[in-house]
């Protein structure tokens, strides 16, 4: 909400400069966004980007010197001698007389008339003022200089709202309001400080200047200065001729209204356009204007209807209003000339004929208030925010008013705002106001009444305010409070302490915000804090007992395993958990039927990339891998995350899957050769080994298998205990093109993480070292191509026995010795006995078992 | 006789000092010491001498011997010394050249700065609480005590599941309840860390996806003062010793009183500059002290026991701490970007 200091300072005196107004309204919860200098000088700092220190809100204006922008009167308008898009002025700037120069299109009416009857007030720039350039888009700063006009000397000039960075309008020069005085500086009689508030949904009710008045005066200790309320009616009664008849008082508790004859439209006077453009709101008509002003003033949204079309409708019968809720697909054509569908929960003023306007959100076309308007009822009511909030948004209608009605607006508000407005129709409009308010109240606003112990201030807060003090607080905010003993336990001692003492607090008639019970209580020491000042409560250190510690073991999981990926060098990406199940289908080679997947679907998708939550972490990973394809030739990428499956119950389950790619050569390009052939397939059984054995788990295998995603002949699962918790290889080529890598293997694994956290376990053996030397000694079997080496090697382990140490494969041949079919498999074991030298014999026997096993029950054959 | 001796000696120990290549210390010790050296030719015919000069002629004779022996083998380190070091000066390298590429696995920065924070925090004996990233709307709201409707809703644009009442969690405050409910009334002191979903376009200053790391602590004397030096304790480990703290009034419908928590600049040291909007000052933290409806809803007796809860985003302290200026570039995961940590 924007705040003119100039208008602030009607409910409230202060002389602190507008910076610590500033500040002490955003440590107290009303956040200064930023601060908008007309014509003033920031404190200190600078704005607009200007050099120099700046602390606290965001500032922009332009300050007026006070030397060189004066007010100026311009009393006669001459045509220029060479030039008719020009004209000359004659001004007086309070010292002596100025011919100017200025082609202001608003002063060419005034060409050639001589002296004229009622002289104009203009901003006055001297020479050496500096303004924004008019001219250029922006703000600009330029400074006046002398120069020579088509042969008219020109020095000083009349300022455009533009210039003086108060609008962008350039369309004419300002023109100023009669009474300006012509020498004064501007800035003594147009600058102004404005304050754009944030107001948070807990501080609704200071939605307005009276409410941000008193928030300064409870943080400056300054008086509160409201606006007076009351008004002089002297016409015709209205409750003869208005009935109001409210059928859901759950969303409409009150209504009031009054009635004002013979008004006169008009423009408003130039002090309340001034503070209505300052605070946001564009000047319309006085009528318009009230309403508005007094919404800004007061917090109360007003309505005003035509009363003559209301009368009109009643066709002679007393005019009544029903508020009431929308019926189906009932309409109505609001002011701005829509014709609006209402929702069953739209609150609506209706006379019997139907709908008048949407309460609290939009008048209607037929009843608003015209050029021709002569007799006005206004409204004042008070309205459920809930629905109000429903409407706005159902109907895209936002609003100040409507801003105001659903954060809520307290019902007693009606009163005062109506009282107000008509005060100001009256006297700025001269019309009559009827002796009576219409006022129907069917739900009573509770009176709101907290009782707060000292005590319980200080069991929140941790420190001790002195009663006096809290209640000298909640006093500045309106609160009523009386001090009483708490009736409590017998005390041992007769003396009576603080935490005795009980506040009974009875809550202000604006606020809608506070609880009854412990909610009240937390609502009144959040009012207490707030204002007392947080700075000013101690930092102290806990002091109750630690609680009991607790690790959380599955967290403890997943950063093992990155931790291992990364030492075994690959760059941990983490990637959006929204996508579109086309962006997952892609990991299938073209024109391969998909494997359906439910998705978690978003009712709001923000783009329809991001319309489901993902089902597969590789699909996420073979992304990045593609956005980063034209950036290197060499890549290891693994992430760490949730999927999303649908569970049958409410919410999805959110199983952790692994997924890694890999692809490019195996050591990058350097000055000394390198290794730079592709990794493959074994590459990245070597990375999962790695982890697989880093994170303990029990002899995971890996069998061939077929995955539509993968080359045929390239896949294994991963097994560990008869699980599958995963597939890796290599992927297919049509999959890798997909995903920019045409022409490369692209290494890829998928592991459900789930499927793992059985096998990790928090203790693992370790076994002791063998004293004895090893026998080592080198086996060359001949096997069928269809045997796998993990076979082989299963083989040699069962049949050697505990003994054998280690199976290492360190060639294997293919070609005419191996014989066609076949492949040779060269093994270099080692046997190690834990408590004894090994002897040639022992040695020969395990070696024979093994041939045995080899020959007899794979057909291998073992060359000697 | 020793005379001659004594000469010899001399120069043969001047001889060696000028010998200094392998050949030249051959071909002295062929020539002092050899078989057909001088001096084995007069240690060979020492019989020869009278009875009366051979003690003295012998004992003169074999120190001489010695001495050079001596020398020869000190002469001989010198040279093969001299040597190696020929031999490896030819060796130089040029240490410029460029080391051996080896492939660097890296962590994400977000997984670097929750763990940074992770660790802070257990220290001050908070652990880790998990909750689902896609939550029940009572969960994430309703039982936050923001009820359906309530304007506090328009502080976060939700994304919704098409399953009714079921939506992406707007911040890891729903992990407040599931901690509450499965610890009262227990005391309590856990962060709750994870992905949170907002329904913003996606620009350098917003993402539709981030981290956020909760924090709540409830036990039967928790104050705002607490909250006040836990948190100035959590910001002089994160971003310093000398780090200071202010704390100003704020609103969450979940926490009263709450407050908002900015860490003095430690671009500009508090003096103002572009990343701190020239206010010296960079929020970091929204906290409070727990609601009493919601200490309700989560088990708790709000007359016995108090609580205070925090938020931060990780995302947005590690773009402060590294000059980010560019949100997206985490989920981006560019290679340049990731391997510059
Ligand atoms: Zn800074």
């Amino acid at each position: 909400m924007k705040v003119p200091l100039s208008w602030l300072k009607e409910y409230v005196d202060f002389d602190l400069p507008p910076e610590e107004i500033a500040s002490r309204l955003t440590f107290a919860g009303l956040e200064v966004e930023s601060i908008e200098y007309i014509g003033l000088a920031p404190q200190n700092g600078h704005i607009d980007g200007l050099p120099g220190e700046e602390r606290g809100p965001k500032a922009r204006g332009l300050a007026w010197d006070r030397e060189k922008i004066v007010v100026g009167r311009v009393f006669e308008v001459l045509p220029h001698p060479n030039a008719d898009r020009l004209v000359l002025c004659k001004l007086d700037d309070g010292r002596t007389i100025h011919t100017v120069l200025t082609g202001a299109p608003n002063l060419f009416p005034y060409k050639g008339q001589g002296p004229l009857a009622k002289p104009l007030k203009v901003a006055y720039a001297r020479e050496g003022a500096m303004l924004y350039d008019g001219h250029q888009p922006g703000n600009v700063l330029t400074t006046l200089q002398r120069m020579k006009i088509r042969g008219v000397e020109s020095y000083s000039m009349i300022c455009s709202e533009k210039e003086l960075g108060i609008s962008a309008d350039h369309e004419g020069v300002m023109i100023l309001p009669d009474d300006a005085p012509a020498g004064t500086p501007l800035a003594d009689y147009l600058g102004d400080v404005i304050l754009d508030v944030k107001i948070n949904p807990n501080m609704a009710r200071n939605a307005n200047m009276v409410g941000i008045a008193r928030e300064v005066s409870a943080l400056t200790g300054r008086k509160l200065r409201p606006p007076s309320y009351l008004f002089r009616a002297s016409g015709e009664p209205l409750k003869k001729h208005l009935r109001i008849r409210i059928q859901n008082p759950e969303f409409n508790p009150r209504f009031t209204a009054i009635l004002l004859r013979d008004v006169q439209i008009g423009p408003s006077p130039a002090w309340m356009q001034r503070r209505l453009s300052r605070a946001g709101m564009r000047p319309i008509n006085n009528i318009v204007d009230i309403t508005n002003y007094v919404m800004l003033e007061t917090g109360q949204p007003l309505h005003a209807f035509d009363w003559d079309s209301l009368a009109a409708r009643a066709s002679g019968n007393a005019v009544t209003i029903i508020t009431r809720t929308a019926r189906p697909g009932e309409t109505i054509v609001t002011l701005d000339g829509a014709t609006r569908t209402l929702d069953d929960f739209t609150v609506l003023v209706c006379d019997e004929k139907g709908p008048l306007s949407i309460a609290g959100v939009m008048g209607g076309a037929e009843t608003e208030v015209r050029d021709t308007t002569v007799n006005i009822l206004l409204e004042a009511a008070a309205w459920d925010y809930l629905s109000i909030r429903r409407t706005v948004q159902a109907q895209k209608l936002p609003s100040e008013a409507a801003f105001r009605f659903s954060r809520g607006v307290h019902p007693a508000a009606t009163l005062r705002g109506l009282g107000r407005a008509a005060e100001l129709m009256r006297t700025l409009g001269g019309g009559i106001i009827s002796r009576d308010t219409v006022d129907t109240y069917p739900r009573k606003a509770p009176v709101v009444r907290v009782d707060l112990p000292m005590k319980e201030v200080r069991r929140l807060l941790g420190v001790n305010i002195p009663p006096r003090k809290v209640a000298q607080i909640l006093e500045s905010l309106e609160f009523v409070c009386r001090v009483k003993e708490t009736p409590a336990r017998r005390r041992r001692s007769g003396k009576i302490s603080d935490d005795d003492l009980t506040l009974q607090v009875i809550a202000p008639d604006h606020r809608l915000d506070i609880g009854t019970g412990v909610v009240g209580q937390a609502d009144l020491i959040e009012e207490i804090a707030r204002i007392y000042g947080y700075a000013r409560i101690p930092e102290v250190q806990i002091a109750d007992l630690l609680p009991i510690q607790r690790g959380n073991p599955g967290l403890e999981q997943e950063e093992a395993a990155r931790d291992l990926l990364v030492n075994l060098g690959l760059q941990e990406v983490l990637t959006y958990h929204l996508t579109a199940p086309e962006k997952e289908a892609a990991v299938y080679p073209p024109g391969m039927e998909v494997p359906a997947a439910e998705y978690i679907r978003l009712a709001n998708p923000i783009v329809p990339e991001r319309r489901v939550m993902r089902c597969s972490v590789l699909a996420s990973v073979l992304e990045t891998a593609a956005r980063n394809a034209s950036r290197t030739d060499r890549l290891a990428l693994f992430e760490l995350g949730p999927v999303y499956l649908p569970s049958g119950k409410p919410l999805p389950a959110e199983p952790v899957q692994l997924a890694i790619v890999l692809a490019g050569p195996r050591e990058s390009r350097d000055w000394r050769p390198s290794d730079r052939t592709p990794a493959d397939f074994f590459d990245l059984k070597g990375i999962l080994e790695g982890v697989l054995s880093g994170l303990h788990v029990p002899s995971p295998t890996f069998e061939s298998t077929r995955d539509p995603r993968f080359h045929p002949g390239r896949c294994a699962k991963i097994l560990v205990g008869g699980t599958a918790l995963g597939v890796m290889g290599q992927l297919h080529p049509q999959v890798a093109a997909r995903f920019e890598w045409a022409g490369h293997d692209l290494l890829a694994a998928e592991l459900n993480f789930e499927l793992l956290r059985p096998y990790l376990l928090r203790q693992y053996p370790v076994h002791s070292i063998s004293e004895y030397p090893p026998v080592l000694e080198d086996l060359a079997v001949v096997v069928a191509e269809d045997v796998p080496v993990e076979r082989v090697i299963q083989k040699i382990r069962s049949s050697g026995g505990e003994i054998v140490q280690s199976v290492l494969l360190f060639d294997v041949y293919r070609g005419e010795q191996a014989g066609s079919g076949n492949k040779s498999l060269a093994f270099a074991l080692t046997y190690q006995a834990p408590d004894r030298t090994l002897g040639s014999t022992e040695a020969e026997e395990i070696r024979t078992r093994i041939i045995r096993a080899l020959e007899g029950d794979l057909a291998g054959k073992v060359r000697r | 006789m020793l005379e001659q001796l004594d000469t010899l000696e001399q120069e043969a120990l001047a001889a060696l000092a000028q010998a200094n290549d392998p050949g030249a210390l051959a071909a002295w010790k062929q020539t002092y010491l050899g078989r057909s050296a001088s001096l084995s030719t007069f240690l060979g015919d020492l019989g020869k001498l009278p009875a009366a000069e051979r003690p003295l002629a012998g004992k003169r004779g074999n120190e001489v011997k010695r001495t050079l022996e001596a020398a020869y083998a000190a002469g001989e380190e010198r040279i093969n010394a001299a040597v190696l070091n020929h031999a490896l000066q030819s060796e130089a390298l040029d240490v410029t050249l460029p080391g051996r590429p080896l492939r660097r696995g890296r962590l994400h920065p977000s997984t670097l700065i929750l763990r940074r924070i992770y660790a802070i925090w257990a220290e001050m004996g908070f652990q880790i609480y998990r909750s689902p990233n896609v939550e029940l709307d009572d969960y994430n709201f309703t039982l936050l005590n923001i009820p359906p409707h309530h304007p506090a809703r328009d502080m976060w644009d939700t994304f919704y599941t098409t399953e009714e009442g079921v939506l992406l969690r707007t911040h890891t405050s729903p992990g407040q309840i599931h901690a509450m409910r499965e610890f009262a009334p227990a005391p309590l002191r856990v962060i709750l860390p994870g992905m949170c979903f907002r329904y913003e376009q996606i620009t350098a200053r917003s993402e539709i996806q981030f981290h956020q790391v909760e924090g709540l602590a409830v036990g039967p004397g928790i104050t705002f003062a607490n909250l006040k030096a836990t948190l100035a304790d959590f910001a002089r480990r994160m971003f310093g010793e000398g780090a200071r703290t202010q704390f100003r009034a704020d609103h969450f419908p979940f926490t009263e009183p709450s407050m908002e928590v900015d860490v003095e600049c430690f671009v500009c040291g508090g003096k103002g500059c572009p990343v701190c909007k020239f206010s010296g000052w960079l929020e970091i933290l929204g906290s409070g002290m727990v609601h009493p409806t919601v200490l309700r809803n989560g088990g708790y007796d709000p007359k016995v026991f108090s609580g205070f809860a925090f938020g931060m985003g990780p995302e947005r302290i590690a773009m402060l701490r590294h000059g980010i200026e560019d949100i997206r570039y985490f989920w981006g995961n560019d290679l340049r970007f990731l391997e510059q940590f």
